[in-house]
């Protein structure tokens, strides 16, 4: 029980703090919403018994991509933008689109709980993945090797990229 | 573990708002902040499904996702801070160079 | 009875030290940290040869009392036209990540919040690293220019060195095979020797390291007083600025209870696994002794009765925390606290150490100039860092696979890895040199 208490705690947390985040009018406060939800789903994962990729997404999303997050949004002149219309013109469409496939999945998921056969899988015992750092690790440098070291690459044309993006061009005299 | 149907609405549920947040808002900053949403719901997918299966791939894939999240949001920012300079906005509506 | 109350007896019956400890975690760590202020301001006036705060109660202890009872009653000010909901935010989120990464931590071998996490210590190190948001968040809601340059050197800052702490933390973790608190330490024991010995390199650099990811001196520019008024923390007043401040001190404990697990064995005394060194175990309550005898020995040199009062109780008080900590070493039934007390003792003397080096390097070294800093993150630490990780997993290969003995593998790595190290800062200072000499154009520092 005490399982479906947190699971229930952090989704409620997770989905509320979406919803504000896309609707604040100031950036900071959304980027503290997005802060709460990437926290909330850090919860979700580690209520799954997947502990290395929840703290992963605490070091790395919270603490790295948010830091990111605000110091850019702090960078641009948001006075100006506070006052002006925030929604586009096709908010109307995109939430009828949005609430139509929510129902649409809703729906799914509903029907084939009552499927012959299998229907939804039921859940491995938890210690197949146990200890998760060493499982990770294993298959990580083990099966995992290639997509590995290239994400390594990936990361460093991204941090070349980004420096030169945002560097001032230095005007010759 | 809860019944993995309850994952799947929660995944879905913030896929759809990452998405109503890309479609309709003017800020571009909250439009890269959407996309890191969507990533997200993707994650919390990916890692019920490695738990309901006990297969440990799910979750290297999450990482991964983790990691290129973390480059494109990187050089996102670095275009946005780019173009800030240039044309002092950050409304999408307004960054309309290509239009004829 | 209801299956929610049987539910919640059966979590309240397996759950409840750790509840304890977490309760007196969040209600005392408070108190501790305004003691560690005092702490800091009397042994900086020792070094500088005056006594520090002496008024309030004896010889000054009643001062973090009246500190604190100051600053609660001060007037709570928010700065026109500052986001209000942030400028409240801040303040708490700094002293919330530096006391939940203080869950994780073993201070002693019973004494935790939450028991043996399987990522234990990457844990401490993701959300103590969340302060962060304390700082930017509280820079950028005081809407003044003070605060946000603060605030953005700050979060610069820590953020550079939070990755050499980490690599430096690698190190260790490398030679322990685990990332559970509990079971560092014990690899500590297994293998007999504290891995400070093992590892220098990657000590020194977490203590650099760690001197800058708490805002300390030297490199406390962004909230020294004499360059940004206080930086980040400069609209703050009252109440929130006692947060900040503990928050500060808080994260001071957590970096030295990491070094301390890390680095210096935990709760092992020197020497843990050696049987013939077993006397050793008798240090603690010794130690007290020690020091309520020198209190006593002073009482009769006080000029006031009350002070010569004070001394006699200090005196007093560390005779009974001996009795304490010899009790369980006598054979008998109280035997088994005795990993328990003795650690505890043990993991508080080694943290006190390293809090009070962080203290002496504040009262002796000037403060570092921001580029100055951060070049010495980046351009210094962090390739020493990676180069140390090589050296040691090199150092493991060569135990495991070659059969080499663990002790002449370190050296040697270790040895090799300051040999390049000393190698190429004179390369560089040689460069610099030819650099400086060849076109004499005056550099920038804060420019691009």
């Amino acid at each position: 029980m005490l399982d479906s208490i947190i699971f229930y705690f952090f989704a409620s947390v997770a989905i509320l703090s979406a919803a504000l985040m896309v609707t604040r009018r100031n950036a900071i406060h959304s980027a503290i919403f997005l802060i709460t939800t990437l926290l909330a789903t850090a919860g979700i994962f580690l209520q799954l018994r997947a502990e290395f990729i929840f703290i992963a997404q605490i070091i790395l999303y919270v603490g790295g991509i948010m830091v990111l997050f605000v110091f850019v949004i702090m960078l641009v002149r948001l006075d100006v933008a506070l006052h002006q219309i925030q929604f586009a013109k096709q908010k109307w469409v995109s939430l009828i689109v949005a609430l139509v496939l929510f129902m649409q999945v809703t729906v799914m998921l509903w029907a084939s709980r009552r499927l012959p056969g299998a229907g939804l899988p039921e859940a491995a015992p938890v210690d197949k993945l146990q200890p998760n750092s060493e499982a990770l690790a294993h298959s990580l440098f083990g099966a995992y090797l290639l997509p590995f070291e290239i994400a390594s690459v990936l990361l460093l044309v991204a941090m070349v990229g980004a420096v030169v993006m945002a560097k001032k061009r230095t005007e010759p005299k | 573990m809860m019944p993995i149907g309850h994952y799947l609405f929660l995944s879905l549920a913030l896929f759809l708002i990452g998405t109503i947040g890309v479609i309709t808002r003017r800020n571009v900053i909250i439009v890269l902040m959407s996309i890191e949403l969507i990533l997200n719901a993707v994650n919390i997918n990916l890692v019920a499904f490695s738990r309901i299966f006990g297969d440990v791939a799910g979750q290297v894939f999450a990482l991964f996702i983790i990691a290129d999240a973390a480059a494109e949001a990187a050089v996102g920012l670095g275009i946005i801070i780019a173009f800030f300079r240039n044309r002092e906005t950050i409304l999408a509506d307004e960054m309309d160079l290509l239009k004829w | 009875m209801s299956p929610a109350l049987q539910g919640l007896l059966a979590f309240l019956q397996t759950w409840w030290v750790e509840l304890v400890c977490g309760v007196v975690i969040v209600a005392v760590v408070p108190l501790i940290a305004g003691y560690v202020v005092l702490m800091e301001r009397k042994l900086m006036a020792d070094m500088q040869a005056r006594l520090g705060p002496m008024r309030v109660g004896p010889h000054g202890l009643l001062q973090p009392i009246a500190d604190a009872v100051k600053l609660l009653i001060k007037e709570d000010l928010i700065p026109e036209d500052a986001d209000q909901f942030v400028f409240w935010l801040a303040p708490v989120v700094s002293m919330t990540a530096a006391l939940t990464a203080m869950g994780a931590i073993y201070f002693g071998p019973s004494f935790h919040v939450a028991r043996d996490i399987n990522v234990g210590l990457l844990f401490v190190l993701g959300v103590s690293s969340l302060g962060l948001f304390g700082i930017v968040l509280g820079g950028w809601a005081s809407n003044s220019h003070y605060s946000i340059i603060g605030a953005i050197r700050s979060t610069a800052q820590l953020v550079s060195y939070e990755t050499a702490a980490g690599l430096a933390l690698v190190s260790g973790v490398l030679l322990a095979g685990t990332l559970r608190i509990h079971a560092i330490v014990d690899a500590q024991k297994t293998d007999g020797v504290w891995y400070i010995f093992l590892a220098p390199i990657a000590f020194f650099i977490y203590v650099v390291a760690s001197i800058a990811e708490t805002n300390r001196a030297p490199f406390d520019l962004p909230e020294a007083e004499s360059e940004l008024v206080a930086g980040y923390m400069t609209e703050y007043s009252g109440f929130r600025w006692a947060l900040y401040f503990l928050g500060e001190y808080a994260n001071m404990i957590v970096v030295g209870s990491v070094a301390t697990t890390l680095f210096l064995g935990g709760w092992l005394r020197p020497f843990p696994n050696v049987h013939w060194l077993n006397f050793l175990d008798l240090l603690p309550p010794l130690m007290v002794t020690a020091v309520g005898a020198y209190s006593i020995s002073r009482a009769g040199k006080q000029p006031v009765r009350v002070q010569k009062q004070f001394m006699w109780g200090v005196g007093l008080a560390c005779f009974a925390v001996a009795l304490i900590l010899a009790v369980p070493l006598l054979p008998g039934p109280l035997r088994i606290l005795l990993p328990g007390l003795h650690g505890a003792f043990w993991f508080l003397l080694k943290v006190t150490g390293y809090i009070y080096l962080f203290m002496w390097l504040r009262f002796t070294l000037p403060r570092y100039r921001f580029d100055q800093l951060m070049h010495l993150g980046w351009y210094i630490l962090i390739p020493l860092a990676i180069v140390n990780v090589f050296a040691v997993g090199i150092a493991m290969v060569l135990q495991s696979e070659y059969h080499w003995n663990r002790w002449i593998a370190l050296v040697i790595t270790t040895f090799v890895t300051l040999a390049s190290a000393l190698f190429l800062l004179h390369l560089h200072d040689k460069r610099v040199e030819a650099a400086s000499t060849a076109s004499p154009a005056t550099t920038d520092s804060y420019a691009g």
